[in-house]
């Protein structure tokens, strides 16, 4: 391994305390890390978008920065959004074909200002599955986007490129969206700490929309203090986010070294160890057995939750895109297609129905919590599956591979709870598997604990990816 | 809901109400999605909810 390849290797964290402290340079950092997509993406095909030009502009006004004497907290880091941010001057993509013939974003995403403001330097965008419907990382425009612990495994979706450029070295920190388990999916397929937010916790201006009432955005990264430390400098209120919400902002970082220390911590139980491979059980049992918990709980109705969030994801994911559904159908990456198409022909009444369970459940999640602090549940029935894999069987039940693959994250986004799932490796295998550490409403901080933990004892880790 | 959801039926009809191009080897694929869909609305609509539960407008955790 060369001198440099270790800069990229290295954790957010540790690349800013390294420019601050003048170990090396912001800009050595980014040639470094435009090297290393230069060398890996045309194997992973994780970046669409790489903005050398601005990144070294950039990293050498950081670098300018810090002889003056800034102590920013992300000084020089790296970081690539999913193609769905706004980038100045880049057309955002939103991993489709039509959206290519819009005119470049006039102006940053609110979050990749708020990671700029912070000193972290943008190096380009990242491949997804079109307009976000998607689980698999897989793209009919853009390649599919694979995954670096296995190339001939999916990388997992919507946020794929967001999970292969982490797992692989080639930035130590991404931005993804999760609307069904966009985040937590590639965090489980390609070994990351993945943190989704609580629902309105961070602005989503000047990103590109796929269900407003389930949209959220976050950080997938190498380690929990990463994710702590990026979380806590993406906040902020912004009016320009119409579900954003104007709570105070949650310092994590602080708190981070209490662990799981005074936590009620249970496993969830029923819907949540039914349909599942034995390494999802595995992975989530090893969690619980280093916390302690030993408790099972029942999350009642979370299948109804996981079909109302299915209903209402098809039926306004399709309002969103009517008109190009109407008029581009044949410009559709043909998986999402047949359910925009579908989506189109949702009665009213079945999402009202769903959007008022969303009430009710809700409710009774607020009721659990008052006796728990968190909850564990697996994040994928399953490591990453083979690429192009159309279907598969779980609990003996043969069923579409897609979207099965959301069976456990979509209960929780459906009522944006916040969860990190954290990277378990199973016993003798190459390939991760992610668990959901899922804690109320507003508690990020509870969830990051529990991360920090669990990665300090060796339970969960994410080593970058030998390619 | 009652009686068995026809998704060929709902698509043909749909289809003309909503002004959409269906290619012959896409609509197999659209009938199931809207099937599955059809499944997953008849849980949620059997779940007895009360009256008084709303939608959240802007909604918050």
């Amino acid at each position: 391994m060369t001198v440099s390849s270790k800069l990229t290797a290295m954790t957010a964290s540790a690349t800013a305390e390294a420019v601050r402290s003048g170990t090396t340079s912001a800009v050595d950092v980014v040639r470094d890390c435009l090297w290393q997509i230069e060398k890996l993406n045309p194997v992973l095909n994780a970046f669409t978008d790489v903005t050398a030009d601005r990144a070294l502009t950039e990293a050498a006004g950081i670098d300018e920065a810090v002889a003056s004497g800034a102590n920013l907290p992300l000084t020089g880091v790296p970081f690539a959004v999913k193609n769905l941010f706004d980038v100045e001057g880049v057309v955002t993509r939103a991993g489709s074909k039509i959206n290519l013939e819009n005119a470049p974003a006039k102006a940053d995403a609110t979050l990749i200002r708020n990671l700029s403001r912070a000193g972290a330097v943008l190096v380009g965008g990242l491949n997804m599955g079109e307009y976000a419907y998607d689980f698999t990382g897989e793209n009919a425009h853009d390649g599919n986007c694979l995954n670096p612990h296995d190339l001939s495994r999916m990388s997992g979706g919507s946020s794929s490129g967001s999970g292969a450029a982490a797992a692989s070295g080639m930035v130590p920190v991404t931005l993804g969206s999760d609307t069904n388990g966009s985040i937590r999916v590639p965090s489980s397929f390609c070994g990351l700490f993945g943190l989704k937010p609580t629902y309105g916790r961070l602005s989503r201006h000047g990103t590109y929309p796929f269900v407003g009432s389930l949209d959220h955005l976050g950080p997938l990264a190498r380690s929990a203090e990463d994710l702590s430390l990026v979380f806590d400098v993406l906040q902020g209120f912004d009016e320009n986010d119409p579900a954003q919400s104007d709570r105070p902002v949650l310092a994590t970082r602080a708190e981070l070294a209490k662990g799981a220390n005074g936590l009620r911590i249970a496993i969830a139980g029923g819907y949540f160890r039914q349909k599942l491979e034995p390494e999802a059980l595995a992975a989530v049992d090893k969690v619980a057995l280093a916390l302690g918990a030993s408790a099972e709980i029942d999350i009642p109705e979370a299948a109804r939750a996981r079909a109302a969030a299915y209903v209402i994801t098809v039926a306004e994911g399709a309002n969103l895109h009517f008109e190009r559904i109407l008029h581009r159908p044949h410009d559709f990456d043909p998986d999402t297609r047949d359910r925009f198409l579908s989506g189109t022909m949702v009665p009213a009444v079945w999402v009202q129905q769903a959007q008022r369970f969303r009430s009710w459940f809700r409710a009774m999640m607020r009721k659990i919590f008052e006796h728990v602090d968190i909850i564990l549940a697996p994040a994928t029935p399953f490591s990453a599956l083979p690429s192009g894999t159309r279907a598969i069987t779980l609990g003996g039940e043969t069923m579409p591979a897609r979207p099965n693959i959301g069976l456990f994250t979509q209960p929780i986004s459906f009522i944006g709870l916040p969860v990190v799932a954290v990277p378990v490796w199973p016993d003798g295998s190459n390939l991760p598997i992610g668990v959901q550490v899922i804690a109320p409403a507003w508690r990020e901080d509870l969830a990051l604990r529990v991360a920090h933990q669990l990665e300090r004892d060796g339970i969960a880790a994410a080593p970058v990816a030998r390619i | 809901m009652s009686g068995k959801f026809d998704a060929k039926s709902h698509v043909a009809h749909m289809e003309k109400v909503m002004g959409l191009t269906i290619e012959d080897d896409w609509r197999p694929v659209v009938e199931a999605h809207i099937a599955a869909t059809q499944k997953a609305a008849e849980l949620v609509l059997s779940f007895p909810l009360d009256e008084e539960v709303e939608a959240a407008p802007v909604f918050e955790p």
